[in-house]
């Protein structure tokens, strides 16, 4: 009798929680930005910030703080939280994504090599003078690994986990040279430095045009995905499995894979290679949520939202005032988990 | 014409022919065994109907539509299957493996808690014997298991066509014998059931209909006691065989002497 009771409570509390967990997440996310935004060296409250806000919103006629604060607030700290949201979001969508279309469990664009065929092409359009078209030297960099990589796969006779992330190890090796090779032949001194802090994936001098690449990149692609959430629970038993289902299985895995290559490439044009968000992420929100797409999906995209906004609040304010490319801190936390999958699925390498 | 038929079916996988002018029915309401030994092109076939590998020649039409051509969706409505084996390595529960079955009546945006749902996957649950295993994870069970979840899956897809390729291979002898019960009990309802079989006695006693493949072709087909003759099986499987009438009323056994000298296949190892 008690167990029965006992049950039935904990089992309504779940019922709440499964309820309740997209809002809370959102409320979190909603608290972080305004709490990432008072972070650093000139203080401001929270209700100085999101004064600022609604002062540039035009929902408020004066901004409640100097012109100089105004500017920290609305130029430099937003539009970096926005996009570190954003980053964030769009590289967890991505590995969830590859996760289960891969049906490998160490899928991410990073281990995949994916970002580093997208920094490839961004600085391969940055050197050539093309700065503005850096976004879509992302994308094609991040989509020809992609098509590299299924093509070995293929010669391989099916990508089994293992050899996915060998090949996205050779991927990754190549395009890493070949950028190595372009920054060391034409950048100098300054920009030299630049280049590399970015290479290591960091969001220092993100601007309102990041931002909005990243939002744009996010609302063109999240939809197709987010919609694709029952076809890809159906690809947990293999390709034949899911067609018997009556997925179209070659057309959504080349939508989604092309999506994936999007918001790498500009993911990765904004962010730099950013690695670990993408196998983190989905893991964590996988054992919290369960294995259900409709649900892991959302989840996982504002876990990583919360997520790289933090890490790039600690990389901006740890060390202040030098700033840590982000992606230290990501790989510092991505890499022990990585460790953590392999010896969880140990069968299947 | 009512039922499944397949008519001159070839199918060809890099550049081997699998399947040649393959030709077989499965009636409406009955239980259609597919035998053959290894590598007669039973799965390539059955994948073949279900549009899952493509047809290079031939039709496949059931209750007079064709199958293999239709549309994916309007397919899983309406055909079910269950593979030999399927596994995965993500922590996915036994009532959300069954609910995939769901899938092909869902739109994208619906929402998740359909009732109506949630009820045909509990019955279904309960139809395979896997109703205590609902809120287990797939990945911890047997292979047996695993099998009969599966086919709680495909129960799930209410299907009109049910294609089963070695549903009983992982199955100990009471869980097989349930199994066939099940399959008879819902061609009976109407449904018309195919599947894969190695276990002749199996076939002997529990289908309706047989039809045998040899080299990618489909070399008999008929009523199991007239078919799964000492000749048949000699020229098919290579041993030598008797049928052994069931004592008191009880169902004809195949016994199995000894392999012959020269005929039948040839196997690697």
């Amino acid at each position: 009798m008690a167990g029965a009771q006992v049950r039935r409570s904990g089992s309504s509390a779940a019922a709440a929680l499964r309820h309740f967990s997209l809002p809370a997440l959102v409320v979190l996310l909603l608290v972080s930005a305004t709490l990432a935004i008072t972070f650093g060296p000139a203080e401001i409250s929270p209700g100085e910030a999101w004064g600022v806000i609604l002062h540039h919103l035009g929902l408020r006629p004066e901004s409640p703080v100097s012109r100089l604060r105004d500017a920290i607030v609305w130029e430099l700290r937003l539009p970096r939280a926005v996009a570190a949201m954003g980053v964030g979001a769009g590289l967890a969508l991505a590995g969830t994504v590859m996760q289960a279309l891969t049906r490998n469990p160490l899928a991410d664009p990073y281990l995949l090599g994916l970002s580093s065929g997208a920094a490839l092409g961004a600085v391969g359009f940055l050197l050539a003078g093309a700065a503005l078209l850096m976004p879509l030297g992302a994308f094609l960099g991040s989509l020809a690994a992609l098509a590299l990589a299924l093509l070995v796969a293929q010669l391989l006779g099916g990508a089994t986990p293992s050899r996915a992330i060998l090949t996205g190890i050779c991927i990754a090796a190549l395009a890493s040279a070949a950028t190595s090779f372009l920054i060391f032949w034409t950048a100098t001194g300054d920009s030299y430095r630049e280049i590399l802090s970015w290479l290591m994936g960091s969001l220092g001098g993100a601007v309102w045009s990041d931002a909005g690449l990243v939002a744009a990149s996010l609302v063109l692609c999240a939809p197709v995905i987010l919609a694709a959430g029952r076809a890809l629970d159906a690809f947990a038993f293999g390709d034949a499995a899911a067609a018997s289902l009556g997925v179209e299985v070659t057309r959504l895995r080349w939508t989604l894979l092309t999506a994936t290559a999007l918001l790498t490439g500009v993911m990765v044009a904004v962010g730099g290679a950013i690695g670990f968000v993408g196998l983190v992420v989905p893991h964590a929100v996988r054992l919290a949520v369960g294995t259900r797409h409709r649900r892991l999906l959302p989840h996982a995209m504002l876990v990583g939202a919360i997520f790289m906004l933090w890490t790039d609040t600690a990389a901006r304010s740890l060390f202040d005032p030098r700033e840590l490319p982000v992606g230290i801190i990501t790989a510092l936390i991505g890499a022990p988990v990585f460790l953590f999958i392999l010896l969880r699925y140990r069968r299947i390498t | 014409m009512s039922g499944l038929r397949v008519e001159l079916a070839r199918v060809v996988l890099g550049g081997r022919t699998i399947v040649r002018e393959a030709g077989f029915t499965a009636p409406t309401g009955a239980v259609t065994g597919l035998i053959g030994p290894n590598g007669a092109g039973k799965s390539t076939l059955i994948g073949a109907m279900l549009g899952l590998v493509p047809l290079a020649a031939g039709r496949v039409t059931f209750e007079g539509a064709d199958l293999a051509g239709m549309g994916r969706r309007d397919r899983a409505r309406l055909a079910a299957y269950v593979a030999q084996s399927a596994t995965t390595e993500d922590r996915v529960s036994v009532r959300d493996v069954v609910g995939l079955g769901r899938i092909p009546f869902q739109s994208a945006w619906q929402a998740d808690t359909d009732e109506g749902d949630a009820a045909i996957v509990a019955a279904a649950l309960a139809e395979a014997g896997m109703s205590g295993f609902a809120d287990r994870l797939y990945p911890t069970l047997s292979g047996g298991e695993q099998q009969r979840v599966q086919l709680a899956r495909a129960l799930a897809q209410t299907p009109r066509l049910l294609v089963l390729d070695e549903p009983t291979s992982h199955l100990d002898i009471r869980a097989q014998l349930l199994v066939l019960e099940l399959l008879r009990r819902r061609a009976a309802g109407g449904c018309t059931v195919v599947l894969a079989l190695h276990d002749l006695n199996l076939a002997l006693n529990h289908c309706d209909h047989v039809a045998v493949m040899k080299d990618g072709a489909v070399v008999a087909e008929g009523a199991p006691a007239s078919i799964l003759t000492p000749a048949l099986l000699l020229a098919v499987y290579g041993v030598h065989a008797r049928v052994l009438p069931g004592a008191g009323g009880a169902a004809p056994v195949i016994a199995f002497d000894r392999p012959a000298a020269e005929a039948g296949p040839q196997y690697p190892d």
